[in-house]
């Protein structure tokens, strides 16, 4: 789960970790207040999920209140077009009012879980404000790691080498070395899967300061964060993604194409979207069911594709295993009875009490194209999203 | 032979009560499993599907010598269920449990330095040696025992592999399906290593996905340790970055971890790719002709 920048930051202040004076604002009125209680130059952040803001024009500077407010009104209510927002762009509801920082060092800290090392790892490097992958790329040598032993924590030791590593003057030394231990406190404490400050500058006064901020979590552990899992924000999200959440299809995930997809399973829901397009279609949603108990989700989901206005045909790809397949099947039927589905409709079952489903598809008198394996299905539905007879 | 289960395994099941573990440890047994135990704290004492339950792993390895543990625990309480079975000594612990928070894998990865147990998972549907021992959720019915060794990280792309291979006649020596999690008990290497040591395996089906490293790790272990022929498949060539596609551990971050990237890695290594998730099968039977023709 993704926050915004002034939330993050709130929580890096609440671990002792320095941030600029700043406010949250959502009208340009709320900007010029916050500007004239911090005086004199500020900058104002368009507080959204996606990259790439500074270069989409989505953070200003002013010298008074009132060019804040002038400056809030051309960013608050549009929406913002980022390299890594689709081409709509997202809208800007909040912007983070900040008073101006005087950059000396722009440096780069994050913690993320190494996958290969199986514990957490802190990156360090003095190629700040630059993106991470692009410092890999071009400067591997610039990119400083300390792994954390989960019994042993963070010690002050790797905050040293780090810090010397990054070329901080012996005053910064103590700072920063506290700073990185109270970010892995934070990453640890609140379950992230990426804690990101970038840049970490030090200021003209020799201050170590995190100027912008980026806190991921682990989904898994957000059932022991209450606080963390309040802080989403919906606006940010496909409203489609939105309403399956809401109605408890949890992974789906909108698509630019026209075959809905209803499949048990992460890797087959892949390897479905994969076929379609092999097969000159193009998949509407990746949709992985999950382990279906009762038939709630199964209609849920039916929903969601008629809701979708470029659903032109349905894909139902079921191997039971521990999803049961005569449970699905009967939650096709029950989808097909309290809801008016006209879209062609292609199935394929397999596994688990297949035989069993089976029978109640045939029972129900819906009206489906039966497919017999997996590629057959995919073919169908291309077919049918198509047009074409089957 | 076959890998990990046997005839020999002595199946214990953690939360063996509940709906998904009653539901699969009947099919287990029906499939000829040998279950000999299960654990629910607080039903010590009583029975359930003819097997013994205990509190505590450690009493049910004492009383009924098990040899391997599947753990059907929830989420919030899984990591304890797993720490408690590697605690018992138990030398394979299969976890199917989805959603452990990946700060509670750190602990569990730390904790299994040193110990002689496997675990296999979590979020995986466990593993199966046809014909011999099922210690997983994977329709039985679908498998055929034989030489071919499957390794995935998806579940029901791995019974779509199967049925595939069955279907054109190819038998299984063992299928393990080793999760779709960030931090896996087992990796390909792991298993790759054990399917390249074991006399009844003739070749090897690898199953990935978008995310990680795993495939590229697998890639390095084909090309330097491998004499036997592997088929492999990648899933998530169109998804899209930035996304976590189910799996905890499907995400493509920035540039690394795309399908592609690791079907080129794994052929480069001498891997043969198959063109679709829907050849998998009939990919595996041309390398096995051309294997015995070869020899």
């Amino acid at each position: 789960m993704k926050i915004h920048e002034y939330q993050a930051k709130s929580l890096l202040s609440e671990f002792g970790i320095p941030v600029p004076e700043g406010a949250v604002a959502a009208t340009p009125a709320e900007v010029k207040t916050i500007a004239a209680q911090l005086g004199g130059k500020v900058a104002i952040k368009a507080q959204i999920y996606a990259g790439g803001r500074g270069k989409a024009g989505g953070i200003k500077v002013a010298n008074t209140p009132e060019d804040a407010e002038k400056q809030a009104r051309q960013i608050l209510g549009t929406k913002l077009v980022t390299h890594q927002t689709t081409s709509e762009g997202v809208s800007v509801s909040k912007v983070l009012v900040e008073k101006a920082v005087n950059v000396q060092r722009e440096l780069y800290l994050s913690i993320i879980v190494a996958t290969a090392n199986r514990m957490p790892v802190m990156m360090a490097s003095e190629a700040g404000g630059m993106d991470i992958e692009e410092i890999a790329r071009t400067s591997p040598e610039k990119i400083l790691l300390e792994y954390i032993d989960p019994v042993a924590g963070f010690r002050a030791f790797q905050g040293r080498k780090l810090a010397y590593g990054m070329n901080l003057s012996q005053a910064q030394i103590g700072p920063a070395t506290s700073l990185m231990t109270n970010l892995y406190r934070l990453f640890q404490t609140k379950d992230c899967s990426l804690a990101e400050i970038n840049p970490l500058v030090v200021t003209g006064n020799g201050q170590i300061m995190a100027l912008d901020a980026k806190l991921n979590f682990d989904d898994n552990a957000l059932f022991r964060h209450s606080d963390i899992e309040q802080l989403h924000d919906a606006e940010q999200e496909d409203p489609l993604e939105v309403k399956a959440n809401e109605l408890g299809v949890k992974n789906y995930i909108k698509m630019d194409g026209n075959i809905g997809c209803l499949v048990n399973g992460a890797g087959l829901a892949m390897a479905v979207m994969d076929l379609i397009t092999q097969a000159g279609g193009r998949p509407a949603n990746f949709l992985d069911i999950g382990t279906v108990n009762n038939t709630d989700r199964v209609v849920a989901a039916f929903k969601v594709f008629t809701t979708d206005p470029s659903v032109k045909a349905i894909l139902v790809n079921i191997f039971g295993g521990i999803a049961r397949v005569d449970v699905i099947a009967q939650g096709i039927v029950e989808a097909h009875r309290k809801m008016d589905i006209r879209l062609p409709l292609v199935i394929r079952l397999a596994g688990t009490n297949v035989n069993e489903g089976k029978t109640i598809l045939a029972k129900s008198g819906i009206k489906f194209i039966e497919a017999t394996n997996f590629y057959d299905a995919a073919r169908k539905a291309v077919a049918a999203a198509n047009g074409e007879k089957n | 032979m076959s890998i990990l289960i046997d005839k020999k395994t002595r199946l214990l099941v953690q939360g063996i009560t509940g709906g998904e573990g009653s539901f699969h440890t009947q099919r287990c047994i029906e499939y000829g499993t040998r279950v000999v135990a299960g654990v629910t704290p607080g039903k010590g004492g009583s029975e359930t599907l003819g097997v013994p339950i205990f509190n505590t792993v450690e009493a049910a390895v004492e009383r009924t010598r098990a040899n391997a543990s599947l753990i059907f625990v929830p989420a919030a309480f899984a990591a304890d269920a797993i720490l408690e079975a590697v605690d018992a000594g138990i030398p394979l612990v299969v976890c199917i449990t989805e959603g452990i928070p990946v700060s509670d894998m750190v602990v569990v990865h730390n904790y299994l330095k040193g110990k002689r147990t496997r675990l296999i998972g979590p979020n995986c549907p466990g593993l199966i040696s046809p014909g011999k021992c099922k210690a997983g959720l994977m329709a039985g019915e679908i498998h055929l025992p034989g030489n071919v060794g499957v390794v995935s990280r998806s579940g029901t792309l791995t019974y779509e592999t199967v049925a595939q291979l069955t279907g054109l006649g190819i038998g299984q020596s063992t299928c393990v399906g080793i999760g779709g999690d960030p931090l896996p008990g087992s990796t390909f290497v792991d298993i790759l290593e054990l399917f390249q040591k074991d006399k009844d395996t003739k070749a090897v089906v690898l199953i990935g996905e978008i995310g990680g490293t795993a495939e590229q790790e697998a890639a390095r272990f084909v090309k330097e340790k491998m004499t036997k022929p592997v088929v492999a498949f990648v899933a998530g060539a169109t998804a899209p970055p930035g996304r976590r596609m189910g799996h905890a551990g499907a995400i493509i971050s920035g540039s690394s971890g795309r399908a592609s990237d690791k079907m080129a890695a794994l052929a480069a290594a001498g891997t043969t790719i198959a063109p679709s998730p829907a050849e998998i099968g009939l990919t595996m039977q041309k390398v096995l002709q051309k294997w015995n023709a070869n020899r």
